[in-house]
């Protein structure tokens, strides 16, 4: 009855896969010091964007890319992302479901506490009933983690934990891989005195400026090869000076800009996760003039992908096609590539009694290249015979504001596994649903395929559906950003992957020459 | 004397009660509540609207203010919306390297600009100051983040002399933090202080009764400590006042471009975040802090000169 999930009986192979794939993608896999002896000891410094008094030490209230490098340091959770995306076992070593993808069983690694206390099922229990408890609204799995069933999860012994679900779900350990899952210690109450199993114990910590840890010599995947971590926060203007200053070694999120004038010199290497982002604008198929698919395909035809890449990333990324997650797992590759073709925009447009008239495009400074990608945009309608005027909001509230106000805007999203990116954002009751793309019959065939046990069954069925979305919805992925990472010359081992997966942001397997 | 301190001190709390109300109604139009910043995209709107239950962010404006007052009367600041941690911590944890910097840098400004303004003033329109009027206006005119960009890509990232950032650095152990924060500071401080002592120098030298001691036969040095210099600093020291105003400005792009964890900082972030509580006890401290300055400053005026009592 008990099957081993596909993506761990093949785990073997599919760890070289990905490394293999990626280094296909990205033309560099570790970077720089694949000949260098690994050496031991010294301090790290890790600066990241500062979300000051946001920043927290809970790692299930996590939702900054600094508290999660932080959190990563000292907790780890049961299943990771690889580089594709597709999970991989961290403190779980392997798992296997009922054959109905509805319960599931975890077999947990030998692992130690920083306080020497062995992992058990009980403190993977004690995480997700933490993480889910609707009485603290902030914890971050909690809708993700909606459908479990916590009265009928159980331990089936000190190192087996059977999660089960109320609807079957085959992508469930992609969810335990998701943002604000870290396994705590049962019992655990204060996040100001942490412990974790993680490769790093922890020192200390003050909101907006620092996490001290140290090595802990009782990691289960081997000690980390750096003595001290300090994981610091700072904007991205402190973040370049400190690195080329000599004062961090590694610089997370850098600008296309700063890339430049960074390999230019010889103190600072730029490591770039090819692609692995993406920047849209987003239509509301709901409201005119995009009701009209017409409409929506014009303006994806009407695109210049490249000439935004190379103005708006500054060549720092590769066309898009209308799609979340070229190179992740469930990407449907053998799709064309969308041309540019104004003459036919021009007609569709027309025939939608749009010529000469005028379309807003409500976009604002909340993300990098936001509103120049809008403005150049704009000169690009405008060949097809339409003037999109630009109007911009608050940037602070632009995510949520985008998600009611206007008719066409940017949107852009970092990695996550493809289901979760439907999930959040493309189904009727998605709470992203940004182009309100609600399709009742969507939602069903993406709800079935989700239960399908097959991975290329299961693929094959979102493969459909992505290129529906791909033909008739409201997303126009016009660029995949690089995801770029400045490092100090003296740094080896930094891995060029997406953020949000396992070798991301990750300092154990470090060195400093 | 008594009823005039006695007056300064109810106009002051007048003045904190407005200011109160105001940063209180222009924080709350801003668009997006605490709840909303706390999280982006991460949290689901149902769990932002707990949320905001949970912070008595459903509660009507007027009950939260009272609420507030109520609190900063009995001597509490309050809980921040964003860190649920005490809003008295994040003063103290912030106000420290803005109190230094701002120590240090008036430490080196005041002095200089007093002998700059006295060198200038006794030498009106002479080639000296035509040369220090040039040199000083030309620094102001600069923008603050383009004297700090080029002073790091100098002294930092080519010559490598100073730190960049204070970026996991700690003032205790290396105080050459300081250097190039202040260098940017003083560019924008000296300026305006300086013109001030050289007009109050030139108008005390033209006064009538330098004229007469001059006449007199008073010497130089004791005409200019005894009669010129405390009249001609009265402007200065008012100036010096409205400095912090300037200073504030100042500090604000200096800590962002040193990534120095000070007022100016936690500042930004309380409104970036829409974390009322945070943003009105930041205020109130700097609100209360300039009332003292000012106060200070007439007094020192007021013993400078004792005449300028009678205009308050």
């Amino acid at each position: 009855m008990w099957r081993v999930s596909e993506a761990l009986g093949r785990r073997g192979f599919l760890g070289m896969a990905g490394v293999a794939g990626l280094a296909a993608i990205t033309g560099c896999g570790a970077d720089g010091g694949a000949a260098a002896q690994p050496t031991q000891g010294g301090r790290l410094r890790a600066v990241y964007a500062g979300g000051g008094a946001k920043e927290v030490l809970d790692p299930h209230v996590q939702s900054l890319f600094v508290d999660i490098a932080r959190h990563k340091a000292i907790y780890e959770k049961l299943v990771e992302l690889g580089p594709d995306l597709k999970p991989v076992p961290r403190l779980a070593s392997k798992w296997e479901h009922d054959g109905t993808a509805t319960t599931w069983r975890f077999s947990l690694r030998d692992a130690t506490f920083h306080d020497g206390a062995k992992l058990v099922a009980e403190d993977v229990l004690y995480s997700i009933a933490r993480i889910v408890d609707p009485a603290v609204p902030e914890r971050v799995a909690q809708s993700s983690l909606a459908t479990l069933d916590l009265k009928r999860s159980k331990a089936i012994g000190p190192a087996t934990v059977e999660l089960v679900l109320t609807q079957a779900n085959a992508e469930f350990p992609a969810l335990l891989a998701g943002i604000g899952t870290q396994i705590v210690r049962n019992g655990f109450k204060d996040p100001a005195k942490p412990v974790g199993t993680g490769a790093f114990r922890y020192v200390s910590f003050e909101a907006g400026r620092s996490m001290v840890a140290s090595r802990y010599d009782g990691y289960w995947d081997g000690p980390a090869r750096i003595e001290e971590l300090h994981v610091l926060s700072a904007d991205s203007e402190a973040r370049a000076n400190a690195v080329q200053g000599g004062q961090a070694e590694y610089a997370n999120d850098m600008t296309a800009t700063f890339a430049r004038t960074a390999e230019a010199g010889k103190t600072v290497r730029i490591v770039a996760a090819k692609a692995s982002t993406m920047q849209a604008f987003v239509m509301k198929v709901d409201r005119p003039p995009f009701d009209n698919p017409d409409v929506r395909l014009a303006f994806k035809l009407v695109a210049d992908r490249q000439r935004l890449v190379d103005v708006v990333l500054a060549g720092r990324g590769e066309v898009g096609n209308d799609l979340f997650g070229k190179g992740y797992q469930y990407y449907p590759a053998d799709l064309p590539a969308r041309e540019r073709d104004v003459d036919q925009a021009r007609s569709l447009l027309k025939k939608a009694g749009l010529a000469g008239k005028e379309v807003e495009i409500f976009t604002a400074d909340a993300s990098a290249g936001f509103v120049e990608a809008a403005t150049l945009f704009a000169e690009q309608v405008a060949e097809a015979g339409v003037r999109l005027k630009v109007t911009t909001g608050s940037p602070q509230t632009y995510a949520k504001d985008l998600l009611t106000k206007g008719v066409i805007g940017n949107h852009r999203s970092g990695a996550m596994p493809i289901p979760q990116y439907v999930t959040d954002r493309l189904l009727s009751h998605s709470p992203f649903n940004v182009t309100h793309w609600r399709r009742p019959a969507f939602d069903t065939a993406f709800a079935a395929a989700r239960a399908v046990t097959s991975e290329d069954e299961r693929s094959a069925k979102y493969g459909v559906l992505q290129k529906t979305v791909r033909d008739e919805g409201g997303i126009l992925a016009w660029g995949l950003p690089d995801y770029l990472i400045a490092v100090s010359s003296k740094l080896q081992g930094v891995q060029a992957v997406p953020p949000n997966t396992l070798d991301q942001g990750r300092f154990d397997k470090v060195w400093l020459a | 004397m008594r009823s005039y301190a006695a007056q300064r001190a109810g106009l002051a709390i007048v003045q904190l009660a407005v200011l109160s109300v105001l940063v209180f109604v222009l924080t709350s139009l801003l668009p997006g509540d605490a709840a909303d910043l706390r999280f982006t995209e991460t949290l689901t709107p149902s769990q932002v609207a707990a949320l905001r239950a949970e912070l008595g962010l459903d509660q009507p404006p007027v009950e939260r203010f009272v609420h507030w007052l109520g609190n900063v009367v009995t001597g509490d600041l309050g809980t921040s919306l964003i860190s649920g941690g005490p809003v008295a911590d994040i003063v103290r944890n912030s106000i420290g390297a803005t109190l230094v910097l701002t120590l240090a840098t008036l430490a080196i400004v005041v002095p200089l600009a007093v002998a700059l303004g006295i060198v200038m003033g006794t030498r009106e329109n002479g080639r000296v100051d035509r040369t220090i009027t040039s040199i000083t206006l030309a620094l102001s005119a600069i923008p603050d983040f383009v004297i700090a960009v080029v002073l790091v890509a100098v002294f930092s990232l080519k010559l490598g002399w100073l730190p960049a950032t204070w970026i996991g650095g700690n003032l205790l152990s290396s105080p050459a933090l300081l250097i190039l924060p202040i260098a940017v500071l003083f560019g924008r401080t000296v300026c305006l202080l300086s013109r001030q002592v050289r007009a109050g120098t030139v108008a005390a030298l033209n006064a009538e009764y330098v004229t007469q001691a001059r006449r007199l036969g008073v010497p130089r040095r004791q005409l200019l400590l005894r009669h010129v210099l405390p009249n001609a600093a009265v402007p200065g020291v008012q100036e010096l006042a409205r400095t912090g105003d300037t200073l504030l400005g100042g500090v604000l792009v200096v800590e962002a471009i040193f990534a120095i964890p000070g007022f100016a900082t936690a500042l930004v972030d309380g409104v970036e975040t829409r974390d009322i509580p945070t943003v009105q006890g930041l205020t109130l401290v700097l609100a209360i802090a300039a009332l003292l300055i000012n106060l200070a400053a007439d007094l020192v005026c007021n013993r400078l000169v004792p005449r300028t009592e009678a205009l308050r």
